[in-house]
């Protein structure tokens, strides 16, 4: 520690005082910072090559064009895709599984089948789900989380049972954004394909955090956010195996994906355009391919080992307070770079506030997993999430300033 | 630290640590619920209306200190007086914690005035006394102190 000496310097936003504090940023569950690189291209791309793009035939247009595409290839090389037209850009995570779940939803799913998810799932993948099944008539069922002693992780005797011939779709979470959990993902996408249903991965807490590969994975559709991954906000990626894009209808349609338009009908050009109609969001995109560069360059397996040793010294110091309770993995166990906790008798809003009076920057609330809070017996935690610029000295002032709310409401 | 000590007065902390009127009340004739969908704060507030008048009044809930507090403390507040009454002592508190300044007659909900300093906590201190008023409207839809967005 720290595992690379100068990265803080790259990010202009970390080196501010808050409430007369330094400012300790650990939200990055809720969105990540951008790197100086990030923020260049995109003030480059508008100083200079700003156009639409796929349409004029002027150098401007063209050089967005390239840059645009060029983003999709750094992205496909991002999580290994096969090919380029399987990266299909969107608003973030969100956009892409509603995108699924209407699109692929529509055509395939009937009544008696069923639509799986997991008690862990992010609302976004959860609700559109909860959705697709309703309007189509299938059923919808989940991965219980194992009981809130247990290490945070799914249900895995369930899941067997669960896994029949009727599930069409099984959607899950690769890292859960409240308990820090890391799914088995290629062992859920095989076993979903031996029953022969097709994967959905919300990959959006893992693709900025380590190595992806969606080939390794096995999964048929992924969808992630750039703004949790070093990248600007309002991009996102959906990627489908090029096998099911060709055969899926558009979700939404309009210019830019069509061939031939009459006053009757249209026809739809292949993936990735099928699926982007209107004018894209250019200049993000080109941002998001600068944060690739920017992840690969510092490394991925680095990346993850940082985050894995933060959330380990966090849980150690943290497990110490009086009346804390940590959910998700044990320490020790396998987790992602988060770790969200509560105390008796202190609501996390609370301890919101006076850590921001401290210049800590958390999260309080259901972190959008309702149920999964209800299942817990809570109704909110505290989050606190690590990337590649924090550092251990920050969590040591994380768990002062605990220390200090803790005195104040006489719980210590 | 000192807007903090605003934030949470003594009178706060006592009424987070030893709620009055809480729980469900057997003779309630009103209920409304309401909810804060950013953090999933809760609150019931049960009311017995005698003609116009609130007889008894309770809430019940969970949430953060700010919002049980002043659950606790409105309904100290609202036993006995009538909904017009009510409806003119919500608006004092609202006052109280968006703009910061005392009520000029001594009342605890006067410790309130360190929310305003803290915009983001404004909702949870307003979450039992929207609750309470729709209860008196006979209202039954949730009161919600956003349309939505985590
Ligand atoms: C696991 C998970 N899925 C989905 C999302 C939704 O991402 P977005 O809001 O960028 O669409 C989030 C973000 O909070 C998340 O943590």
């Amino acid at each position: 520690m720290p595992t690379w000496p100068n990265v803080r310097a790259d990010f202009p936003v970390l080196h501010q005082q808050v409430n007369g504090k330094p400012l300790v940023y650990l939200d990055n569950g809720a969105t990540s910072q951008k790197p100086r690189s990030v923020i260049d291209a995109l003030v480059h791309y508008y100083e200079r090559d700003n156009s639409n793009v796929h349409r004029g035939l002027h150098t401007l247009s063209m050089r967005a064009t390239d840059g645009y595409e060029g983003a999709r290839t750094r992205v496909a090389r991002f999580i290994n895709a096969a090919d380029p037209a399987e990266i299909i850009f969107t608003r973030g995570t969100t956009e892409g599984i509603n995108v699924v779940a209407r699109s692929w939803g529509h055509a395939h799913l009937k009544p008696g089948d069923i639509v799986l998810a997991t008690g862990m799932e992010h609302h976004s993948n959860l609700v559109p789900w909860q959705q697709a099944a309703r309007a189509s008539g299938a059923t919808f069922k989940f991965v219980p989380v194992l009981g809130a002693d247990a290490e945070g992780g799914l249900d895995l005797a369930a899941l067997d049972q669960l896994l029949t011939p009727q599930v069409k779709v099984f959607a899950f979470t690769h890292i859960s954004n409240t308990l820090g959990t890391i799914n088995p993902a290629a062992e859920f996408c095989r076993r979903a394909r031996a029953v022969g249903a097709v994967t959905v991965i919300d990959a959006a807490q893992s693709v900025g955090h380590g190595p992806l590969d969606v080939q390794a994975l096995g999964c048929d559709f992924l969808a992630f956010s750039g703004h949790k991954m070093c990248g600007p906000t309002g991009i996102g990626v959906l990627y489908g195996r090029r096998a099911l894009l060709d055969k899926l209808a558009p979700d939404e349609t309009g210019g830019g994906m069509v061939v031939s338009v009459t006053y009757e009908a249209a026809t739809w050009k292949p993936a990735p355009e099928r699926f982007e109609a209107g004018t894209p969001n250019v200049a993000d995109a080109i941002a998001l391919g600068a944060a690739c560069d920017y992840l690969d360059a510092l490394g991925r397996d680095q990346i993850a080992a940082h985050d894995a040793l933060l959330a380990q010294y966090a849980m150690e110091q943290l497990s110490v307070l009086p009346g804390i309770r940590i959910i998700g993995p044990r320490v020790g166990a396998p987790r992602s770079g988060l770790v969200s906790f509560a105390f008796e008798g202190v609501h996390a809003h609370d301890i919101v506030t006076f850590a921001d009076e401290d210049g800590v920057a958390l999260r309080g609330g259901h972190h959008c997993n309702q149920p999964l809070m209800r299942h817990l017996g809570l109704t909110s935690t505290t989050r606190a999430s690590f990337y590649l610029y924090n550092t251990e000295q920050e969590i040591d002032v994380l768990v002062a300033s605990m220390r200090r709310i803790l005195k104040f409401f006489g719980t210590a | 630290m000192s807007d903090l000590a605003d934030l949470y007065q003594q009178v706060i902390l006592d009424h987070n640590r030893r709620p009055r009127n809480r729980g469900k009340l057997p003779t309630a004739n009103r209920v409304a619920h309401g909810d804060n969908p950013s953090c999933g704060d809760q609150c019931s507030v049960y009311l017995r209306l005698d003609g116009d008048r609130i007889g008894d009044i309770s809430f019940d809930g969970s949430g953060c200190a700010i919002s049980q507090a002043s659950a606790s403390l409105m309904t100290v507040q609202l036993k006995g007086k009538t909904a017009a009454e009510a409806e003119k002592l919500y608006q004092q508190f609202h006052d109280i914690v968006t703009t910061g300044k005392e009520p000029e007659e001594i009342s605890d909900i006067g410790a309130f005035a360190g929310v305003h300093a803290f915009p983001a906590r404004i909702k949870c201190a307003t979450l039992g006394w929207h609750a309470a008023l729709n209860a008196l409207k006979g209202d039954p839809v949730p009161a919600t102190t956003e349309t939505h967005k985590d």
